[in-house]
């Protein structure tokens, strides 16, 4: 099985700090394992590729999520997500828990999928929805639409929806 | 004696094998890179990124929760 005949696309459509897990660590470890890799940021996606990363995860759309705590995991009720400061505080449990755990940030994992030349495309059409200037992302990005992400999809074997 | 080592100890999915890649890059060919992790899941790991590039898992062990491969360079 030749590494090289096999390629990957992933649309990364959600930008808080564990959405952001998955495409990055499928892009670089596919990268990693010999296939090019195309990740196009579309909608909450998109504000993964500015310079200045500022991830939280958003407690209220979570309600599975538990972290572990003095030996069980808990969880918060529905009704205290919506406190200010509340996704704050669990975003710094989740960060602690990263690095204790010996998980890179997003910030290595994305630096690392720069260095393996994966190529990543900004959605033209978010950039202006959402009023993003190319100013305030990361180099060696492309800028494209639908068409120009289809057109990569049509010649990878893998097509993810993230 | 593997021509490099790589310590990945502490580190968690997917760094053991990214800093693999990267650290392979470094090994001639034919030659081997030995690593040490603690993640458990970097057995299946390592055995599928080898199948997949094409380099050799020469060995793999585990004693007392460190787990040390050997890849020759292959591909």
């Amino acid at each position: 099985m030749s590494a090289e005949e096999k390629s990957m696309s992933i649309i990364v459509t959600k930008g808080s700090l564990d959405w952001a897990y998955p495409p990055f660590i499928l892009a670089t470890t596919a990268a990693a394992m010999g296939l090019p890799v195309t990740m196009f940021f579309t909608f909450y996606g998109l504000p993964l590729l500015l310079k200045d990363l500022k991830l939280q995860v958003t407690a209220a759309g979570n309600p599975a999520m538990k972290m572990p705590m003095m030996g069980m995991h808990m969880g918060l009720p529905n009704l205290l997500t919506a406190i200010p400061g509340v996704d704050a505080g669990c975003s710094v449990m989740m960060k602690n828990l990263i690095k204790k755990k010996g998980v890179a940030s997003i910030e290595e994992l994305r630096e690392m999928a720069v260095e393996a030349e994966v190529r990543m495309i900004a959605c033209q059409m978010t950039m202006d929805l959402f009023e993003y200037d190319k100013a305030d992302m990361i180099e060696g990005i492309d800028i494209g639409g639908a068409a120009t992400y289809i057109e990569c999809a049509t010649q990878a074997d893998i097509n993810l929806f993230i | 004696m593997a021509d490099h080592t790589l310590d990945a100890k502490g580190l968690n999915c997917p760094l053991p094998i990214l800093k693999a890649r990267k650290a392979l890059k470094e090994v001639p060919d034919n030659g081997t890179l030995e690593i040490l992790a603690t993640d458990p899941g970097s057995v299946a790991d390592f055995e599928a990124f080898c199948r997949q590039t094409g380099n050799e898992l020469v060995e793999h062990s585990e004693n007392d929760g460190i787990y040390q491969f050997l890849i020759k360079k292959t591909a």
